[in-house]
């Protein structure tokens, strides 16, 4: 357990003392900055029904931010360590692969969150020149956050997964670049079949991100959605524990 | 400390896609001992130190580790060793004092200990004055010794490195070799190289591989013994060409020798003597008796580079014969 804080609190510090990590937060910054011009000067002063989360996310930047983001933040927690062959020294200290894995998704994970604060801020200019007091709505703005790190989970863990495959960072971030725009467009065979109450309409229901989503933006968290991104974050991080437990007997 | 054995390796075999890295090798490493693993590149050397550091599995045979196995046991045995890989790989990014900090901190060792064993191994690697500075900045003989006090930080019983004196200067070799020699005197160490002088200062015992296998295993002086015969004595004789061939056409115990002009009125003679016979105060007696000038007179030992040329030498011989 001590070993699994030392490796998280390094592989965290490892984004800040480089480049890498003000890169991608100034890169995240300026999307969400355009999201949100975008979004006022669509609006222009008319008055809206939906919650202001709700308006953030049905701008493409949402999604965006999370392809683009996740693979260029998992690309090096596997990848940069053989390439550099500090791997090596890593697996012939005595800590466990468990711990490895979760010290680097934590990390990987804690970034992502960061990456997203400034959403926090438009959220807060919005509410700061509305006369409306009631305009963000403390219960949705939560569960966007939850919604934001549950779905941030899964692509995190599926980076992790993609980073431990390669020994370059650029294969990495194109693996799950791929996995992740898969798993992306497997949502939208929920428009495709009709809505219909049969079990395909169903399951593809369940497996798109933009329904979970959805509920999350509008401050419903169902516990459905909270299964689905935990199994599948679960899943990947299973995938990747044993590619690395797999370099003991290869 | 008790006489049992530090490394025990038994018909340990590491087999790549299409070709055997490590062939059946097997070996013991007594505790206390310092023994270089020498051999060309690609002898299959890093892949059974990396094999008894726990990075790699073999494909067959067992290895052990102060008693535990390699494989069922690889916690208790990263536990009790020390490995630098080869090129010594860093995190560039972090600073001397912290990266052994943190390597301290994966290694088990409690917060006081940290503190306590990081200062000990920076002075005893002379890392002091440059506890501050970030790895990436350092000269490549600091940046050896990081790694060295890296796998020192734990007190491990066995400390595996693998070719620690690559691409450092004269002066920097020689200190790392000192350091590497004190810290023989508590601990095994276990060193790889293909520089030869290197294990004839600092090992107590050679494991000469070659292809995968073990050519030989034996002392340095040893393995000079088994080379001793047929071993040339060069002297420089002031004396008439004429007269000098014709003493030592006539000198008993003589193989094989050869004159070549010195500077000014010497000679160089190379000789080499029959087996069991040593020239050396035969040719004094010549000289004294001549009334001639000596100014040097040396036996060539075979040096470990003899050895190892004619070892894997022979073995070539063996492989490509019919």
């Amino acid at each position: 357990m001590r070993s699994y804080f030392t490796l998280a609190r390094r592989e965290l510090a490892g984004y800040f003392v480089s480049l890498t990590g003000y890169v991608i937060i100034a890169v995240v910054v300026l999307l969400l900055g355009l999201s949100f011009t975008y979004l006022l000067e669509v609006l222009n002063g008319q008055a809206v029904e939906m919650p202001v989360t709700d308006l953030f996310y049905d701008a493409f930047f949402f999604w965006l931010i999370l392809l683009l983001a996740t693979p260029v933040i998992t690309m090096r927690s596997f990848a940069l360590e053989k390439y550099s062959g500090t791997y090596e020294t890593l697996m012939t200290t005595p800590v466990g692969e468990l711990e490895v894995v979760l010290a680097k998704f934590t990390s990987v994970f804690v970034f992502y969150v960061v990456m997203w604060l400034p959403l926090l801020a438009c959220l807060f200019v919005v509410r700061h020149y509305t006369q409306d007091r009631t305009a963000l709505d403390w219960g949705a703005l939560a569960s966007t956050f939850l919604g934001i790190a549950l779905v941030g989970a899964v692509y995190t863990s599926l980076g992790c997964f993609a980073s431990v495959l390669s020994r370059s960072q650029i294969i990495a971030a194109m693996i799950s670049f791929a996995l992740g725009i898969a798993l992306f467009l497997l949502s939208f065979f929920s428009f495709l079949t009709p809505p219909r109450a049969d079990w395909q309409s169903r399951f593809f229901n369940y497996i798109s991100m933009f329904s979970h989503m959805q509920d999350f933006v509008r401050g419903i968290v169902d516990a459905r959605s909270l299964v689905f991104y935990l199994s599948l974050t679960v899943f990947f991080l299973f995938l990747t524990l044993k590619v690395v437990e797999s370099q003991r007997w290869k | 400390m008790s006489d049992e054995a530090m490394i025990e390796v038994s018909e340990l075999t590491k087999r790549y896609s299409g070709h055997t890295a490590v062939d059946r090798i097997s070996f013991t490493v007594g505790r206390g001992e310092i023994v270089g693993l020498l051999g060309p590149n690609g002898a299959g050397k890093s892949t059974t130190m990396r094999i008894l550091a726990c990075f790699l599995s073999a494909t067959s045979g067992s290895a052990r580790v102060a008693g535990f196995d390699v494989f069922g046991q690889s916690r208790e045995v990263r536990r009790r060793m020390g490995y630098m890989p080869e090129n010594n790989p860093l995190h560039p990014e972090m600073r001397v004092r912290e990266y052994l900090k943190f390597r301290a901190r994966l290694k088990g060792l409690g917060f006081r200990a940290t503190r306590a064993r990081v200062g000990v191994v920076m002075e005893q690697c002379g890392l002091t004055e440059v506890g501050r500075k970030v790895i990436g900045q350092l000269s490549k003989g600091f940046r050896q010794r990081v790694g060295l006090a890296d796998a020192l930080v734990h007190e491990p019983e066995l400390i595996i490195l693998d070719e620690p004196t690559i691409g450092l200067d004269p002066n920097q070799i020689r200190a790392v070799r000192q350091l590497i020699k004190d810290l023989g005197q508590a601990r095994t160490v276990l060193i790889s190289t293909h520089i030869l002088p290197e294990v004839e200062v600092m090992c107590s015992r050679v494991l000469i591989m070659h292809r995968g296998r073990i050519l030989a295993a034996d002392t340095p002086e040893n393995l000079q013994a088994i080379m001793s015969d047929g071993g040339q004595v060069v002297a420089e004789v002031a004396a008439p060409l004429a007269a000098l061939r014709a003493s030592l056409e006539v000198l008993d115990g003589v193989e094989h020798w050869d004159i070549s002009p010195a500077e000014g009125e010497y000679q160089r003679c190379a000789l080499t003597a029959r087996p069991g016979v040593d020239l050396r105060p035969v040719l004094f007696e010549l000289v004294r008796g001549q009334g001639w000038r000596l100014r040097e007179l040396t036996s060539n030992r075979h040096s470990l580079e003899d050895i190892f040329v004619h070892m894997t030498r022979v073995r070539r011989d063996e492989e490509d014969g019919p």
